[in-house]
């Protein structure tokens, strides 16, 4: 094995490569080969380190130099300075938002994002080469699958994830021993496991990251699950949108049953395991466990009642094991380190980490692998780095469609399944939605409420019918056409809906309005009585208005406005003519008086 | 017993066989749960989620889809479910067509009764956009308007699950959700067999038969037309219900009151067409039996049937029997031997049949049935059609005396009437057959094997030194379990009987339509069946070769079974169909 005195780490998640870091790649091997460094210095395309917001990102180890929003004519002068001369690039190391700190010498974990992070699902995001094997090994791979097939029996390795009380990380937080043990109890001639990635809550992206990143943890996982139920096949139902994680995984398989870690008689114990993929089409109900094996079966994605359970009949009809992408990421650190070691973190009945995706109104968008129990305000402000340009903190949206929005008075809610279920939201799959004041909650009530109404199945009335009747109910709110009554048809349709609806999707598609309306119901009441949106955000009820006091008659304004709305003669106060105003925008961005504001 | 678990629904305790639903064991405990999507054996899917029940489980549970358990304890009918069914049904009131008065169902509309019955005031409750769709009216026998769908998947299921035909099913997602056919194409597009089951499941009036009575209304109507009409045997067993007569009462004389009092010209019978059709058919068998020719024959009577084969099964073309269905050899008897005998100009004659059958009316129009450029069977209309034609003209039906069929072709056996239940053809044929074999007369013509309504029935009778190994099928679904048996060589038959609706004709497409929650608690096709064979019991004769009006058209006119003028009148052929048109 060759042996490199520098590693380049480019970040090769869908984040990054999306914003070019393959041409990174390519000119860092090319400026490396130029001078002569190639046998000294090795370029790696990792995974997803999580920090999104700063990519396309670099490390360069061994000194652990993490260079951010690194351009391709970047490239050269880290290549000829860093690399060649040992002078880190000053002006292209990160930028702490919080302190606009720019230090070099501070590594990964010293960084703010990371340094309250626990990282385990992640583990090996932007550590290694997802595509090789052999790195996977380095980092102790295959040994929990090893640890199962060579000294546990099947009840010990499902007592072991039992004990370690991991819950599914999907959304629903059932408890995954137990799921393991049902299927395992089922007697039946074949049994599957399964393996949710078909990730789709807006903004949630930890799944694909962890395949894009570190694709054998799951290959391995199932391993283990399949041991343990007494399956043989598994099957890896994957987005079709996620080509990079569909492909990393694909060449995983291939290396695993290359290495004999797949196929038959693994570690020479007789367990035959095998594993294949399965592209989804993108709907968002078939990551419901019963829509999904229908996907799978060929038939339309849609979810069918319970009992029977997957465990008892699921894939092909025969028992089936499904698990979500982050939970089986945990297990054979699990069963590496024992329940013991996962049980300790996290809270009395989550335990363990969760990866959210930190999103909307916040610094450092990204992945976090926090400890259960973290308080909402310690990952939107220490890890998050709080809201941008100053702006006032409105509400965190977690759960995705299932789930609500908490105002500032729950910041401090620790962050598990029952504590947020409490508060009013939910985990989901670990989305979180930063909102600030300039954010509608009406409006993102009826954002969520869209996605919904956008991705029912249609099987059952309450949800096919009674979302796109709500969503009609916000429509007309946000365009100041909201009636009285309204918030309360709103109310009845969401009881029912979530009281009557097929499937967990439709019983939780009311949770965005019933969390806003809990919270935040005097904008409800604002939009309808007062036809005013006091977050002056929905078009219909704005007013751009020039204060004359303010306006200096510069004419900018008046310039920048595509519908002639605004009138005035030069140095003296202009005027917007309502009836024509588009409520664009465009004026205000011109005013450098501050003289224009929106009510 | 030991299979058998106890549970309490509102308060009442009932014991019901394991594996029984909640829904179904509500019924027994003389609960009703309101449902739209549900239908017994055949849709429960859980999809409308009206039978919403609390077991002090987390939420509240679908009843249809829900195993009942021991111990069990099931709320129906709290207050919070009672307002959220409300709610639901003016969430599909909102995306339903609500034009109820003019509708071919009002009345006899499920969705209006729980309406009504759950006291909804308010069908704007929740008014929104609706999805418009063009009305698919192209099929001769069917009509799907899918904007009074309100997609509970019931006709889906019958026509995957029963029919195993499959053409309809659920397209587009969420609020676009619609029950259409692959790549939008229209019913006649394709391998529908206009069977009408998916008509009969509909809770709505989503579905419904091509109308046809204002044909038949213009020539009655036409001085220059001489009409005829002839009832299928099933309609004499159904026709009362519409009337509000018990289901299972045979209606024969009322009925032909009422299509003389319509004006029909002359009222003649299918049965003697099913008569006809036992002649040509036996003798067809035995003469395939004793000269080789190909086995097991398959019956035709069924036009649901033939499609069927024609298109997913057409390697059993040759086994088809070449025999017309009974409807259109009285069709072609009318306009050739009656033609002749009354002095009429066939080209004058409008046959009109009254069929429990939609897929009849595309049988009508197949070219092949026809003779000198004129088709046998000029209408078709179904039970409810003619129940509509006797609404609208005023007629008084209960108060109706006992009417005669017109002589010639108004004579029928008791064999032919059972034409309308499964196994009724089959149990016809033999009671002929047998004594074309044996020479001997049948002392015992009730072969209680071929009876009842199960979806396949096998027997074997001995007919002197002949066993003859028979299969009775009904549902186009129960035809392919027994063909494909066939086909792999583990089945061995003579003559097998198929009928495309389950339960034979008298549980047709065109029949009375009959509620979910009635479909559950009464087996309509035993019941409607019990009418048929209640007359084939009455009747002096028994035997189709007895008929003395059968006799004379063989005398006067055919010659013997199977004669050169049989084969052009009353006998056809058949063709492979594509599943798709382009």
């Amino acid at each position: 094995m060759d042996i490199y005195r520098a590693h380049v780490l480019v970040c090769g998640g869908t984040g990054c490569s999306s914003s070019g870091s393959a041409t990174l790649i390519e000119r860092f091997n090319e400026q490396i080969a130029a001078h002569g460094l190639d046998k000294e210095v090795k370029v790696i395309r990792t995974g997803c380190f999580g920090l999104c917001e700063a990519g396309p990102v670099v490390i360069v180890y061994p000194d652990g130099t993490f260079y951010s929003h690194v351009k391709a004519e970047d490239v050269d002068e880290i290549v000829s300075e860093h690399l060649l001369k040992g002078r880190k690039v000053e002006h292209l190391v990160y930028v702490e938002h919080a302190t606009h700190e720019q230090n070099a010498e501070k590594k990964l974990d010293d960084i703010n994002f990371y340094k309250h992070q626990h990282r385990i699902a992640l583990r090996n995001c932007g550590v290694i080469d997802p595509e090789n094997i052999d790195e996977y090994l380095a980092m102790d791979g295959y040994k929990a699958l090893e640890k199962a097939l060579t000294t546990m029996t099947r009840e010990e390795v499902i007592d072991e994830v039992l004990k370690s009380g991991l819950r599914g990380r999907g959304g629903g937080g059932f408890p995954t021993g137990l799921k393991w043990k049902f299927t395992y109890q089922s007697q039946a001639d074949q049994k599957y496991v399964a393996c949710n990635a078909d990730e789709g809550d807006p903004g949630a992206f930890m799944d694909r990251s962890i395949l894009e990143g570190d694709p054998h943890a799951i290959i391995e996982a199932m391993a283990i699950a399949g041991y343990a139920i007494g399956a043989s096949q598994g099957y890896i139902y994957v987005r079709a949108e996620y080509p990079i994680a569909v492909k990393r995984l694909s060449i995983a398989i291939d290396q695993a049953r290359e290495y004999g870690l797949l196929g038959e008689n693994i570690f020479e114990t007789g367990f035959n395991f095998d594993l294949n993929i399965r592209l989804g089409a993108g709907a968002f109900v078939c990551g419901e466990e019963t829509a999904l094996m229908h996907s799978i079966e060929g038939k339309r994605g849609e979810p069918t009642a319970r009992p029977p359970f997957p465990a008892v009949k699921g894939l092909f009809e025969k028992p089936t094991m499904l698990n979500n992408v982050e939970t089986y990421a945990n297990v054979a650190q699990i069963i590496l380190h024992g329940a013991d070691w996962y049980a300790a973190m996290g809270t009395e009945k989550s335990k363990g980490t969760k990866v959210f995706a930190l999103g909307g109104k916040i610094n450092n968008t990204g992945l976090v692998e926090i400890e259960m129990g973290t308080p909402l305000r310690k990952i939107i402000y220490d890890i998050g780095g709080g809201c941008p340009n100053g702006k006032k903190f409105k509400a965190v949206q977690t759960g995705g469609p299932s789930g609500g929005c908490l105002p500032e008075s729950l910041l401090d809610t620790p962050v598990d399944y029952d504590n947020l279920i409490a508060a009013g939201s939910m985990m989901g799959s670990g989305g979180m939605i930063v909102m600030d004041e300039d954010n509608c909650m009406v409006d993102i009530a009826r954002f969520y409420l869209d996605f919904i109404v956008d991705e029912s199945c249609g099987k059952c009335a309450p949800c096919r019918i009674g979302t796109k009747r709500m969503k009609e109910i916000l429509d007309r709110i946000v365009e100041g056409k909201g009636e009285e009554g309204d918030i309360e048809k709103l109310e009845a349709l969401a009881e029912t809906i979530k009281a009557t609806a097929l499937c967990g999707l439709g019983n939780t598609a009311p949770n965005p309005v019933l969390s806003t309306l809990k919270f935040f119901r005097d904008e409800y009441e604002a939009h309808i009585y007062e036809k005013r949106c006091p977050a002056h955000h929905c078009r219909s009820l704005l007013q751009f208005k020039i204060d004359p006091a303010k306006c200096k008659g510069c004419t900018a304004c008046a310039r920048a406005c595509p519908a002639d709305a605004i009138t005035g003669t030069v140095k003296q106060p202009h005027v917007i003519d309502v009836k024509k105003c588009l409520k664009c925008g465009s004026c205000m961005e011109k005013c450098r008086f501050g003289a224009i504001s929106r009510e | 017993m030991d299979n058998m678990i106890t549970l309490t629904i509102d308060g009442v305790s009932v014991e019901v066989p394991q594996g029984t639903n909640v829904l179904e064991a509500a019924r027994k405990a003389g609960v009703h749960i309101p449902t739209l999507c549900y239908l017994k054996d055949i849709n429960e899917i859980g999809a409308c989620r009206m039978c919403v029940v609390d077991t002090g489980a987390r939420a509240l549970q679908a009843a249809c889809v829900l195993p009942a358990t021991n111990g069990m304890v099931v709320k129906t009918n709290t207050p919070a479910i009672r307002k959220y069914r409300k709610t639901l049904l003016e969430l599909v009131l909102s995306a339903h067509d609500q034009k109820c008065l003019s509708c071919i169902r009002s009345t006899n509309c499920e969705l209006q009764r729980l309406c009504r019955e759950l006291g909804v005031e308010n069908g704007d409750a929740f008014k929104g956009v609706q999805n418009e769709y063009a009305i698919d009216d192209v099929s001769p026998a069917i009509v799907r308007d899918n904007n009074k769908c309100i997609v509970c998947r019931r006709c889906v299921a019958v026509c995957q699950k029963v029919q195993k035909v499959g053409v309809i099913g659920p397209v587009m997602r969420g609020f676009k959700t619609a029950i259409e056919s692959p790549w939008g194409l229209k019913l006649n597009d394709m391998a529908c067999i206009n069977c009408g089951q998916c008509i009969t499941a509909c809770p709505v009036g989503a579905l419904h038969e091509k109308d046809d009575t204002a044909k038949v209304w213009a020539a009655l109507q036409d001085p220059s037309k001489h009409v005829v009409v002839q009832p299928a045997p099933a309609v004499r067993a159904a026709l009362g219900e519409e009337f509000g007569i018990p289901m299972g009462t045979s209606v024969t004389g009322k009925m032909v009151s009422a299509m003389k009092r319509l004006g029909f010209d002359k009222v003649f019978d299918t049965d003697f067409g099913a008569d006809l059709t036992i002649l040509e058919e036996a003798n067809e068998l035995v003469e395939r039996v004793t000269n080789g020719g190909v086995l097991p024959m398959i019956t035709s009577c069924s036009p649901g049937w033939i499609k069927f084969c024609e298109t997913y099964y057409p390697d059993f073309i040759p086994n088809l029997s070449s025999c017309k269905s009974p409807h259109e050899m009285v069709g072609a008897m009318v306009k050739s031997y009656y033609a002749d005998k009354a002095g009429i100009d066939a080209k004058d004659i409008v046959v009109v049949s009254v069929m429990p059958c939609t897929a009849k009316k595309f049988e009508a129009a197949r070219p092949e049935l026809g003779h000198n450029g004129l088709a046998d069977v000029d209408i078709v209309i179904t039970t409810r059609e003619l129940a509509r034609m006797i609404k609208e003209a005023g007629i008084n039906f209960n108060l109706l005396p006992d009417g005669d069929f017109d002589s010639l072709m108004g004579e029928s056996t008791g064999a032919s009437v059972i034409f309308g239940a499964t196994g009724g053809v089959m149990e016809a044929a033999l009671r002929t057959a047998y004594e074309t074999i044996t020479g001997e007369t049948l002392e015992k013509v009730d072969f209680e094997a071929v009876r009842g309504t199960a979806g396949i029935k096998e027997a074997t009778i001995k007919a002197g030194d002949l066993d003859v190994s028979v299969a009775v099928c009904s549902s186009t679904g129960k035809a392919a379990e027994v063909l494909d048996a066939v086909r792999r060589g583990e089945k061995n038959y003579t003559f097998i009987e198929v009928m495309a609706c389950p339960g034979g004709c008298v549980n047709g497409g065109g029949q009375p339509i009959v509620d979910a929650d009635t479909r559950a608690s009464v087996d309509v096709r035993a019941v409607r069946a019990s009418a048929l064979y209640g007359e084939d019991a009455g009747k002096p004769i028994r035997k189709s070769h007895e008929n003395p009006e059968i006799k004379q058209i063989y005398a006067d006119f055919l010659g013997k079974p199977g004669s050169h003028r049989s084969h052009e009148l009353l006998h056809t052929t058949y063709q492979k169909r594509e599943k798709y048109t382009d």
